[in-house]
């Protein structure tokens, strides 16, 4: 069990999204930073379609009401377990009554709490996703907020055990680095509407430095840096959008579509981020730069099955080493 | 009939069944979406019908793109034997203009009309719903007169109220909940769109045909108590 002492800023239990409504409108939400929260439920002993806490920028004061497994994965947020600075990327055992709190965000902009048997929470339309916006799923629909008590499900037993012996020793598996920059090369294939931008446009998209504004949330990101015009201003006929489309509202700024985006869009799309560099903008802070440079559908095929296969690796790795 | 496929990403294919909305290029999206649905291949990981396309998503780990191609056109091969589900009429009670509708004097403004002429035309048509996407039980409505019609905002709104009406271009339709959005807001509905309490949580669904009635502040605040107190 975990007392909230404080929320932070926006923390809140999320997984790999709302899968299978979509064609109702239905928001697919989910963790902005896929990578870390599998890793992280992964190094706790979790399925990685199991919930986590994402923490945003200002992290939470987290009390545990008993002994936990826990892992810390994503943005560099500066995770304390009693003031002491607590290694992320690997488990811990943490001891009833310890407290864990966050100091100032280091690199990146989330980071992904995940407790060994992880949270209690009842799914809404099969996916323990929070959907702020429309106050369902997670907790209570909500961010966490002072005061609030997040249940865990019970572990099997002498498995807590095992996990706090295994602790002592380093990890001897490699979890694959994620270049988490504050300027990053974001790879981008041409979106669907690609052909229908002016030419100083299509390779604007590929040469200029752009940044993050101050309006950008879980839905979107709303980019700065070079107005994009279609060759011929028209209105085009809705339709589906997808986690990472990079659309083009008529005032010339680029929206990258995050983990709350909307099911589909009319606004036309210049590009589509690759779901391996996916990470690299969730991870970024208002104010915070950003290219985008050229990728085939291929290669980012390619790209996703090498990600797969890393996380398969690794979630061996784990196994095997839990199983000695 | 012809499909075109285009990748939306390294995940995600789209068939596009015309380029035009009309009647073949609805039936064809209705017609594909229900095999998709009755079919349900392993492959699937879930589809968005709209307008004149199907998006279906896979894992790029089990199917490249070519061979979710190839799927694709074995179910398409028996799109003849499947019939889209008959359309539902539904009535959509809606509060016009004031703080429910700030942008109906630019639709009247922008079209030559007054306020109570853009209601009139409003009520007056039969819709039907094309697509339901952007938004939670969001419909896309198609049948509005060329008359109403009015340019999307230039930079979307970042906070629509829930069950609010509104215009952009030839369309028509009802944000069921909060929600940025381009579009110019004419009204609102005390009806619930968004119904997440449902195995089908949507009030509307594609095909259905619908029309707005006008109704007043008194009529709309009535509704709305009645409804609330149903669901509590």
């Amino acid at each position: 069990m975990l007392n909230i002492r404080k929320g932070g800023m926006q923390t809140a239990v999320q997984d790999l999204g709302r899968t299978g409504f979509q064609r109702y409108g239905i928001i697919a939400s989910g963790v902005m930073d896929p990578f870390a929260h599998r890793v992280a439920n992964l190094l706790a002993g979790n399925a990685e379609t199991s919930p986590t806490l994402e923490i945003a920028l200002s992290g939470p004061v987290i009390e545990f009401e008993a002994d936990h497994f826990i892992a810390i994965c994503g943005g560099d947020l500066s995770p304390l377990l009693d003031g002491q600075p607590l290694p992320m990327w690997r488990g811990h055992f943490v001891q009833r009554g310890s407290v864990l709190s966050f100091g100032e965000p280091k690199r990146g902009a989330r980071s992904y709490l995940a407790v060994a048997g992880s949270f209690d929470v009842p799914p809404v339309m099969d996916s323990h996703s929070t959907y702020l916006r429309a106050g369902i799923g997670g907790f209570e629909g909500r961010a966490l907020k002072n005061g609030d008590v997040l249940k865990t499900l019970p572990l099997p037993a002498g498995r807590l055990e095992a996990l706090k012996n295994q602790n002592a020793q380093a990890p001897d598996w490699l979890i694959p680095p994620v270049p988490y920059h504050e300027q990053p090369i974001v790879r981008m294939m041409p979106g669907r509407q690609f052909t229908l931008f002016n030419e100083e446009s299509r390779s604007r998209i590929f040469e200029k430095t752009f940044t993050v504004s101050a309006s950008s949330d879980r839905m979107g990101y709303r980019l700065e840096g070079a107005e994009l015009a279609l060759e011929k201003q028209e209105e085009l006929i809705s339709e589906a959008v997808a986690f990472g489309s990079v659309q083009v509202p008529a005032d010339g700024n680029p929206i990258v579509l995050l983990a709350d985006r909307q099911t589909t869009g009319g606004y036309p799309k210049i590009g589509q981020v690759a779901a391996v560099d996916l990470p690299l903008i969730s991870q970024l802070k208002p104010g915070e730069s950003l290219k985008f440079r050229h990728i085939s559908v291929n290669d980012a095929q390619q790209l996703y099955i090498e990600q797969e296969q890393q996380i398969r690796q690794l979630k061996i790795a784990i196994h095997l080493k839990r199983e000695e | 009939m012809v499909f075109t496929f285009s990748p939306l990403s390294e995940q995600a294919l789209v068939i596009e069944t015309g380029t035009n909305i009309n009647k073949e290029s609805e039936q064809a999206v209705r017609k594909l979406a229900a095999i998709l649905e009755k079919e349900a291949p392993d492959w699937l990981i879930e589809f968005i019908p709209a307008f004149t396309t199907v998006t279906v998503f896979y894992d790029p780990c089990r199917l490249k793109q070519a061979e979710v191609e190839r799927e694709l056109h074995l179910l398409i091969a028996q799109l003849d034997d499947v019939e889209a589900p008959a359309p539902r009429k539904i009535e959509i009670p809606v509060c016009y203009g004031g703080e429910f509708g700030p942008d109906l004097s630019f639709v009247a403004e922008h079209n030559g009309l007054t306020e109570e002429e853009v209601v009139k035309i409003h009520t007056s048509g039969i819709y039907s719903v094309h697509m339901i996407g952007f938004a939670p039980g969001f419909p896309f409505i198609g049948g509005m007169s060329e008359k109403i019609a009015a340019p999307r905002r230039k930079s979307p709104r970042l906070r629509i109220p829930e069950r609010t009406v509104g215009i952009a271009g030839m369309q028509t339709g009802v944000y069921p909940i909060e929600t940025p959005g381009g579009w110019q807001l004419i009204g609102r509905t005390p009806l619930r769109l968004f119904i997440p309490e449902q195995n089908i949580p949507s009030l509307l669904r594609a095909g259905d045909e619908i029309r707005f009635t006008q109704i007043d502040e008194a009529e709309y605040h009535e509704q709305e108590a009645k409804r609330d107190a149903e669901h509590s």
